[in-house]
């Protein structure tokens, strides 16, 4: 079967959307040029400028006219190049494309979507690498996705583009490169981005997403040689959270470790810890445990960098805590 | 060139309306009626009707937090209106907004904003998008919105693509509190307008129908083709909010900026043109019975309920 990277799957996905439906526009930083990972590369050539649009560095107004053109009927993908640059847009995305619909009483609707990429990858430094979804998460009205996979990139942008509001795709620039069999993707309007199964197991489970889903399955391969059996969750959706795969999992296992990239203080993974003990406390042994980010700035240099997040020993290690 | 008389009286008319629309929210944010913050335009009004009044139906509106006179120049049900200040069911917005964020779709009124600049790049946006249709798209904000990296980021970006923006800068002199001159070392916000290559014009907003002129030339250069920038100097005769004891500027500051009410001075310029005391009287009977039903109608709404959320 055909393989295609996390960034090609990205990139048919816009293609696609951009063919089927006029209104698609794509807008951003470089974005004609094919952005700083090439994942756009050859749309403006396809699509030509008028649907893919090349912006100064203007973060909040890119933002901002992109809520306008979807009050308008279109259906923009922003680009913001680097997570760590949302900040710079954010009160366009927290205080107008989240709020409109419901402060219109919904005579509006912001269908908008914006491709952003985090997570640290070739010492990108401490403004290049964060992972920033949980302030996005604690919006109302913004959506976030966090693929972990080509396939599932491929399915999140299909699905951003079909939602009547906005809808944040947190990619992860380590995985532009990798590679997976292309699953034969006609396109299901009935799908949502739930909770993917990575590796079943019995002993444990690991509920995790974006890039830290590879670092889960590479603890879980090291602790089979030992005999634990370890059930990998890629949430894929962060906003809105459906848990209710991963409640099943925990209910067979006892036992739940949370894993994510972002800095483990205030992070998602508190969010997934309170709903899951909420739902299965009598079924659980062990406390939850999390697993996260260290809470400073992070560092450049290459092994600094790679000490601050989980690796795979560290989530083999926790996996042992939850098990003791 | 002086407009026709019968154009003069609809922009008396619809000043006239906002002075007693604002003064009866003044009077029940002062009864303790209106929940939240509020932001009259009293002072205001000649630039609303002025500017809005040169837009005709394709064109699009937004606002800042000072919207009211925006959203009732452009046609809104002032009923409708009153109703979503006092949070009410039958509100433009379902009393899901409130002041600082009102939209009535159906009058072309796209949206205002308690987050000061903040619909400015929504503008250009919707003005790119609505190219096809002819429309422009006009943007209301104060002087204070200049200093914002937004306002900024938007003139530059609207004039490198040529968008059919009418920027419209009503400069009162104030930014919440404080002056002008503790704000910015540039007095006038045009003058950026100036760097990024976008035309613009300064207008005395105590005089509707300079401003109406002004808007109309403005107009046009935008349906030609391109941004536009046009600052309205207002007198902002309330204070930033209703309730706001002014503490920052003088009493008799307050009383010269009287002489500036574009609503007095447009009744007299028409006096003078020779439209009878009748007349002006009978367009004022006309909307003060206009707002007294609004009034009961408002206030007779119904509170929403919870499932109005569960629209989205």
């Amino acid at each position: 079967m055909a393989e295609w990277t996390y960034a090609e799957a990205i990139r048919q996905a816009l293609t696609d959307a951009m063919a089927e439906d006029d209104a698609v526009l794509l807008l951003g930083e470089d974005v004609a040029l094919g952005g700083p990972f090439g994942v756009t590369r050859g749309l403006r050539e396809r699509f030509g400028a008028g649907r893919v649009l090349n912006t100064p560095i203007s973060e909040a107004a890119i933002t901002g006219f992109a809520v306008g053109a979807a009050l308008a009927g279109r259906r923009p993908v922003v680009e913001i190049m680097f997570m760590d640059f949302i900040t710079l847009a954010l009160d366009m995305l927290a205080n107008q494309a989240a709020k409109l619909a419901l402060l219109s009483g919904f005579q509006q609707a912001v269908p908008l979507v914006v491709r952003t990429q985090a997570g640290i990858y070739h010492s990108a430094g401490a403004q290049h690498s964060q992972s920033l979804e949980a302030w996005l998460v604690h919006v109302p009205g913004l959506a976030v996705v966090a693929p972990g996979v080509a396939n599932d990139a491929y399915r999140a942008v299909r699905w951003a583009l079909r939602q009547p509001g906005p809808v944040v795709v947190m990619e992860h620039k380590g995985l532009y490169g990798r590679r997976q069999a292309r699953e034969a993707l006609e396109w299901d309007p009935q799908w949502r981005p739930g909770p993917q199964l990575r590796r079943p197991g019995r002993d444990a489970t690991v509920v995790t997403y974006s890039a830290m889903g590879e670092t889960a399955l590479a603890a879980a391969s090291a602790l089979e040689r030992d005999g634990i059996s370890v059930e990998v969750w890629d949430l894929l959706g962060l906003s809105p959270l459906n848990l209710e795969p991963v409640l099943e999992s925990v209910r067979r296992t006892h036992r739940v470790l949370i894993v994510h990239e972002a800095v483990v203080t205030g992070g998602l993974g508190a969010e997934l810890a309170a709903r899951l003990q909420s739902e299965v406390f009598d079924d659980l042994d062990a406390p939850i445990f999390r697993l996260g980010g260290r809470p400073v700035a992070i560092p450049f240099s290459p092994p600094l960098e790679r000490a601050v997040i989980p690796s795979a020993e560290a989530v083999a290690e926790a996996v042992r805590t939850v098990l003791a | 060139m002086a407009i026709r008389v019968e154009d003069g009286i609809a922009l008396y008319r619809a000043m006239f309306l906002i002075r007693r629309f604002e003064e009866t929210v003044a009077e029940w944010v002062r009864a303790g009626l209106v929940p939240g913050f509020v932001h009259l335009a009293i002072g205001q009004e000649g630039a609303a009707v002025g500017v809005v009044h040169a837009l005709d139906g394709r064109d699009v509106v937004f606002s800042g937090h000072r919207a009211h006179g925006h959203l009732l120049a452009r046609g809104a049900d002032p009923a409708r209106v009153l109703a979503e200040i006092l949070g009410r069911a039958e509100g433009v917005c379902r009393g899901l907004g409130g002041s600082m964020h009102l939209v009535d779709t159906a009058v072309g009124f796209w949206g205002a904003t308690g987050v000061v600049g903040g619909t400015i790049p929504l503008a250009l946006g919707a003005a790119w998008a609505r190219q096809a249709t002819g429309g422009v798209v006009a943007v209301f904000f104060g002087d204070g919105a200049s200093t914002t990296g937004i306002f900024h980021e938007s003139l530059n970006l609207a004039s490198l693509w040529r968008l059919p923006v009418l920027f419209c800068c009503e400069n009162n002199g104030y930014a919440e509190f404080t002056a002008r001159a503790e704000q910015s070392p540039v007095a006038y916000a045009r003058r950026f307008a100036e760097v990024y290559g976008i035309p613009s014009a300064g207008v005395d907003g105590s005089d509707v129908e300079a401003v109406f002129e002004a808007a109309r030339a403005a107009v046009a250069e935008v349906r030609a083709g391109g941004p536009y920038f046009l600052e309205v100097e207002v007198a902002r005769l309330s204070g930033h909010y209703e309730g706001d004891p002014q503490g920052y500027r003088s009493a008799e500051e307050q009383a010269r900026q009287w002489a500036r009410d574009p609503v007095r001075r447009w009744r007299d310029a028409l006096a003078e043109r020779g439209v009878a005391e009748e007349a002006l009287a009978a367009v004022e009977e006309e909307v003060a019975r206009q707002v007294e039903a609004a009034r009961e109608q408002a206030q007779k709404a119904p509170w929403p309920d919870l499932t109005v959320l569960n629209h989205g």
